[in-house]
């Protein structure tokens, strides 16, 4: 095989598993939106605050040590321990459980039946609130996150892809990783939308929030959870990027990089926010090989956003979202 | 001018349950958003075992009154500032609508309200959510809305915004079923139905009442179907009742014929007509 198509494979292949963290990010919007029509502008953040939060448990950190030491003059730092990986992230999925309660016991609560405009002026200020809490709880150093995940080129793909074509590819491992976890975690979320009762009154909420609450579907109680089940996605997210990029505010940028996915996808669909991410990472990566060259490169910075442009004039709802359906 | 139906009331057999009646409204006033004031003192009683119609133009407040019955006003800014409704004897209007389902009371909300992207089966289930029975008993409950509603059995695959108004309709009001509910709060089930359909549906309320003996509140427009169907009425107008009695009075009733089903001894009068002489009559009751 020629040399340009194996290096053209190599880059869609690193484009599909960047396009899966995208997708992981856009998934978590897609939660929220769906059940209770707020785009939720802290997302990213919110991937950001867990992953600071899993860092700073692991790392056995005094939570607002800058804050306690500035009152009480005492000079805390670390509790002097270090907690295993598996066992900081259920401690983090706690904490998010929380923040989702919190969330919707002191904000959204109080802002039933309001305009989404107003809804998602109230996730602005959650995203800034969340910025300074996590500053203020964990620091704003810039810290490395280490979970055990592996790093590195795959060898066996190199190994193997250099025996069959004489050109070894090179896939990150962190990726491949990445990937799987992604995938899971869509799979299990599917399930739990479609085969349990929770997932079906969570999906009733979302076509219609005043008959779910006339059959007796408690609005609180899946607003908690979706905001939770969002709290999970943004940690497995905030988990991935910081392996690969470090635990900084840069973090919670991310977010932005979703927006175009959500408009491929579709905001109301699961599988949607999969393959939306997909393509973008795809798409970005073969566009900056093939086309970049001619216009001068750096076309990475601009093309999910063009392609959601022509995506927002041709088809507004995205590929896979829910059809708006209208009888006649 | 409701006082000589009321006199007539006691010796109306069907209505024996009205000194201890199972849902007991007393002179509501509702507000929305802190200044609309949308009921001036509404009561009604409904027994147990009965369906009790609500009658009313548009406006006139029967969707705010169950909704204030249901405790679906909260989540639209509306407000219960005075009065009392009891269930059984308790305070429900401050309560949670979850809290209401589990206690009997569902609503079936005006204009259907069907989760369209859910399919019909999947609606159904729904209204089992507040229940802590087995899977045995929701299939059987499933296979008893069923035998209620064979169109939608046929239809449970399909999702519930495809399907038509009347199955829509059905589909909502089975789904208050599953509930296992004592009392169903039915809003405007006619609406933008063909007659045929609003029969059937009636019928099936009747029958859902007689068999299975749900106590049912309903809100109408319809005066006429629902006067037949009903045991007991209540007109509402701009937030008071102003006429109540048993259904079969009401219908004989000559304000009622005027008003609500367009009738009079001088055979049928234009619009203009009415109006003046609701008008007259106002001043002078």
């Amino acid at each position: 095989m020629p040399d340009q198509v194996l290096f053209a494979m190599e880059v869609t292949l690193n484009g599909l598993m960047a396009g899966v963290l995208y997708s992981l990010v856009a998934l978590g919007f897609v939660l929220i939106f769906k059940a209770s029509g707020i785009f939720n502008y802290a997302q990213g953040v919110m991937a950001l605050f867990a992953a600071a939060t899993l860092v700073g448990i692991m790392d056995g950190q005094v939570p607002f040590s800058h804050l306690i030491n500035a009152i009480f003059g005492t000079d805390l730092h670390h509790f002097g321990w270090h907690v295993p990986a598996l066992l900081a992230i259920v401690l983090t999925v706690g904490v998010m459980i929380v923040l989702a309660w919190l969330v919707q016991k002191l904000v959204m609560r109080h802002l039933v039946n309001q305009e989404p405009i107003i809804l998602f002026m109230a996730t602005i200020g959650l995203a800034y609130f969340l910025e300074g809490l996590s500053d203020l709880m964990w620091g704003s150093s810039i810290k490395t996150l280490d979970v055990g995940l592996p790093q590195g080129i795959n060898d066996t793909i190199d190994r193997v892809t250099f025996d069959a074509f004489g050109y070894g590819f090179f896939i990150d491992n962190l990726d491949i990783v990445a990937a799987i976890i992604a995938a899971l975690l869509v799979i299990a979320l599917m399930a739990f939308n479609q085969y349990t009762k929770e997932g079906r009154a969570l999906r009733a909420v979302a076509d219609d929030h005043q008959a779910a609450l006339s059959v007796g579907i408690s609005l609180n109680f899946i607003w908690v959870l979706v905001w939770s089940l969002a709290g999970f996605v943004a940690l497995v997210a905030g988990m991935m990027w910081g392996a690969k990029s470090g635990v900084q505010f840069s973090l919670s940028l991310i977010a932005l990089k979703a927006l175009p996915v959500l408009m491929l996808g579709g905001f109301t669909s699961i599988p949607g926010a999969i393959v939306g991410g997909l393509i973008i990472g795809v798409g970005e990566k073969l566009f900056e090989f093939l086309i970049g060259p001619m216009v001068g490169g750096a076309t990475e910075n601009w093309f999910a956003y063009v392609l959601a442009l022509l995506f927002l004039v041709f088809r507004p709802q995205g590929l896979f979202g829910e059809k708006i359906i209208e009888r006649v | 001018m409701s006082q000589p139906l009321t006199q007539a009331r006691s010796d109306a057999a069907p209505l024996a349950g009205m000194d201890d009646p199972l849902l007991d409204v007393s002179n509501i006033e509702v507000i929305y958003n802190h200044v609309i004031l949308v009921l001036k003192g509404v009561s009604l009683k409904v027994p147990k075992g009965g369906i009790t119609a609500l009658l009313g133009g548009n406006g006139a407040g029967k969707t705010t009154t169950l909704k204030a019955i249901s405790a679906l006003l909260h989540s639209e800014r509306g407000e219960v500032t005075k009065g009392r409704v009891s269930y059984r004897g308790e305070t429900v209007h401050n309560s949670d609508p979850a809290d209401l389902v589990r206690k009997g009371v569902i609503q079936v909300m005006e204009g259907r309200h069907c989760f369209e992207h859910l399919t019909v089966e999947e609606n159904l289930l729904t209204g089992f959510y507040t229940r802590k029975a087995s899977k045995a008993e929701m299939n059987a409950d499933l296979e008893k809305v069923y035998s209620y509603f064979p169109r939608l059995k046929e239809r449970r695959k399909s999702q519930a915004g495809y399907t038509s108004g009347g199955e829509q309709q059905m589909c909502a009001i089975g789904r208050a079923m599953m509930a296992k509910p004592e009392t169903i709060l039915l809003d405007e089930p006619s609406m933008g139905l063909a007659p045929q359909l609003v029969e059937e549906i009636f019928g099936i309320v009747k029958e859902l009442n007689e068999r299975e003996g749900v106590t049912f509140l309903l809100a109408e427009q319809n005066t006429n179907v629902a006067l037949r169907f009903a045991h007991y009425g209540y007109i509402l107008e701009s937030g008071r009742v102003v006429m109540d009695g048993p259904a079969a009075e009401l219908r004989e009733n000559p304000d009622v014929k005027e008003f609500y089903l367009g009738m009079s001894d001088e055979g049928r009068k234009s619009f203009r007509d009415v109006r003046s002489y609701r008008r007259r009559k106002r001043w002078l009751s």
